[in-house]
């Protein structure tokens, strides 16, 4: 008796989840059919696996994506932020395998461990697109990676150093997260720009992209050689150089004219203080790279073929343009 | 002599000094204060002032710990506490109030109180371990303070509020006299009633203390509360100090360090007998390591090997048993160059 009671529960629950299976299906569908008319083509699914919210940059970026993917441009847009743990970031690929989404877009956290999870989407035809940063994996297994060069946007900061500073001048550096491809990248390049110039770079440490770090690394350069003994600050994002005011002005300089200052980003508050003459000249890292993604990704479905580097062009500021670009700034 | 090199603090006080003389001889300029419009600058005044966030953690973590405890929430703690003052100030239209930075600092810290009483609840009354109920709100906390910036890092333009941390009261930094209020406050509290002697027997032995009528709850539960009403003062001046709240990186690691400064100062990890005196010269070595990484200007890379480095020796030095085997050992070639005639069995 009792077991007959527990097998007509089992079967229907079973029954239950049957029947809510098909309406979940009939339901999309009807969705579906219902974006399809509007748009006049086919809904893209779409996973993206973002790093997580690290920063301010990021919540630009995350708002871009989820802005060029939206409904009205005919996508459906799955999103996971990973909060910078690689293999949960992994986890999250292999989930939107299993759904079975149209496309995939990454902004890796890590450069290596992709080749398994990369192949897993090609054997299941899904396409993959990197976003921001890159990996170590063969090419074959991504259809493109679209971002921003970095090297560059060091080379953009260091040409307007070596064209400002024509008398001798001593420079420390507040470099970001130590072995991150951004800071190594900026640091390169801006190394490479001033390389014959009268700038000797006479201290250099991480302030991990934040603004504590800038703040306290900048106040130790401030007693180590005194505000008399720095004429130039080299930020690798805006945020230490938010920091590095900070510190410039308890110690009584100005920052912007007794110490100058460069960094890279061109975040809200960094344009605010270069409108506000803190800061001297601002190289852009663009985190509006959504339509440029949304652009490769309709590509990629349709069956054409891309290029394997993308690269959004930065801008860089001084002064001038800083404040003519504060009124629309997006981030 | 003996009496000294036996007491407790002198390695971690023996070692608080030789950094700074490292420092003086590697750059003299360490030691240079200078007085500018009345206020003192200089490497040691920037060493009081930036070690007030870690100084009010690592307090609060010193009697958690006594309690047999740990809390691990305190940097999420500081996330959350930072991201309510912020959010209040920059939404009140009037960040140059001086009320309304008060308010802001005041729910801010009764925000972190309320959290210090759920880690309470948690390991006092519910008996979950501390490092399972703390984790919670360690790894939730930072997600609830993103929730509350919005995933963004909020700026204001608040003189009052910059106060906290780069103000000057007279001479020296305010942020200095806050950690200094609090030094006296838990010590006053801990050493001159009962409390402390309470706080220690619950540490020591719970069933004890229990038998001898010791109100363990209570006491465990304050220890949490204290130590989340810390880490919201910590958010508040971290926020202050660079005038936004970056609820990423508040606080990041900061349990770590405090649990670290607790072990440098001598109190066991153990629970039971703490030493107040000792977490603050524990602070004051590991906010000094920091500088001297940017004195020697050791590079990126290498600064966290430096840092290990320099703690693996100065916890090697403090363990008995390390410190037994050096004495045994100079005290049996000393024996040998005075009488090395005759042989004696070492004791």
């Amino acid at each position: 008796m009792r077991k007959r009671l527990l097998t007509g529960i089992a079967l229907a629950g079973a029954m239950a989840l049957a029947v809510t299976g098909c309406s979940t299906d009939s339901g999309g569908g009807d969705g579906d059919a219902g974006a399809g008319g509007g748009g006049g083509g086919d809904v893209i699914t779409v996973g993206f696996a973002q790093t997580g919210s690290e920063s301010g940059w990021r919540s630009a970026n995350t708002e871009s994506m989820k802005e060029a993917f939206s409904e009205e441009n005919g996508f459906e847009l799955v999103f996971n932020a990973a909060d910078n743990d690689p293999a949960a970031q992994i986890q999250a690929v292999r989930s939107f395998i299993n759904q079975g989404v149209d496309a995939i877009v990454i902004a890796p956290i890590v450069e290596d461990g992709w080749e398994d999870v990369l192949q897993e989407a090609k054997d299941a035809e899904i396409p993959v697109i990197l976003e921001d940063r890159t990996v170590t994996a063969s090419e074959d297994l991504y259809e493109t990676w679209v971002g921003l060069d970095f090297t560059k946007e060091g080379e953009m900061a260091g040409q307007w150093a070596a064209e400002t500073f024509t008398e001798p001048t001593k420079m420390v550096v507040l470099e970001g997260t130590t072995g991150s491809a951004p800071a190594n990248d900026r640091a390169e390049g801006f190394d490479s720009a001033i390389e014959g110039t009268p700038i000797e770079k006479i201290d250099s440490q991480t302030g991990d992209f934040t603004r504590d770090g800038g703040k306290s690394v900048m106040e130790g350069f401030l007693s180590k050689y005194g505000a008399d003994g720095i004429d130039l600050v080299y930020a690798h994002n805006d945020d230490m150089a938010l920091g590095a005011i900070d510190a410039i002005e308890a110690a009584g300089a100005v920052p912007g004219e007794d110490i100058k200052i460069v960094s890279v980003d061109a975040v809200r508050d960094g344009m605010q203080a270069l409108a506000d003459g803190k800061i001297n000249y601002i190289v852009e890292c663009n985190p509006l790279l959504g339509e440029k993604a949304a652009e490769l990704v309709k590509a990629v479905v349709a069956g054409e073929t891309v290029e394997k580097r993308t690269i959004v062009e930065d801008q860089a500021f001084d002064q001038a343009a800083a404040e003519e670009a504060l009124p629309d700034r997006k981030y | 002599m003996t009496g000294i090199l036996r007491h407790r603090l002198f390695w971690p006080s023996a070692a608080l000094v030789l950094l700074i003389v490292v420092n003086s001889v590697a750059r003299p300029k360490f030691l240079t204060t200078t007085m500018r419009d009345g206020q003192l600058y200089g490497a040691l005044v920037d060493v009081l002032r930036g070690s007030a966030p870690l100084m009010l953690v690592a307090l609060g973590m010193t009697i958690v710990i006594a309690t047999r405890g740990i809390d691990l929430s305190v940097g999420a703690i500081m996330a959350v506490s930072g991201a309510v003052a912020l959010t209040i100030i920059d939404g009140s239209g009037d960040p140059e109030n001086v009320g309304t930075v008060l308010v802001a600092v005041l729910v801010a810290v009764l925000v972190a109180l309320v959290l210090g009483v759920w880690n309470g609840f948690l390991v006092s009354v519910l008996g979950i371990q501390p490092i399972i109920a703390t984790l919670v709100l360690m790894l939730a906390g930072r997600g609830v303070a993103l929730l509350i910036t919005g995933g963004f890092i909020t700026t204001v333009n608040s003189a009052p509020f910059a106060y906290i941390a780069s103000g000057y009261l007279t001479l020296l930094p305010f942020a200095f006299f806050v950690s200094v209020a609090a030094i006296v406050a838990i010590a006053l509290v801990e050493r001159r009633t009962a409390l402390g002697v309470l706080t220690e027997a619950v540490g020591v032995n719970p069933e004890a203390s229990r038998l001898a009528g010791v109100r363990r709850r209570g006491i465990v539960w304050g220890a949490y509360v204290v130590s989340g009403v810390l880490a919201g003062l910590a958010g508040v001046i971290y926020a202050s100090n660079i005038k936004a709240a970056d609820a990423n990186a508040a606080g990041l690691f900061i349990e770590l360090y405090a649990i670290l400064a607790v072990v440098l100062g001598g109190t066991s990890l153990n629970g039971g007998k703490f030493s107040i005196a000792g977490t603050v010269i524990g602070v004051l070595i590991i906010q000094t390591l920091e500088s001297t990484i940017l004195f020697l200007g050791v590079p990126s890379a290498e600064s966290p090997v430096f840092f290990a480095f320099v703690v693996v020796a100065v916890v090697v030095i403090q363990s008995p048993r390390v410190r037994g085997a050096l004495r045994s050992l100079t005290a049996s070639r000393r024996r040998d160059v005075a009488e090395p005639t005759t042989a004696e069995v070492a004791p």
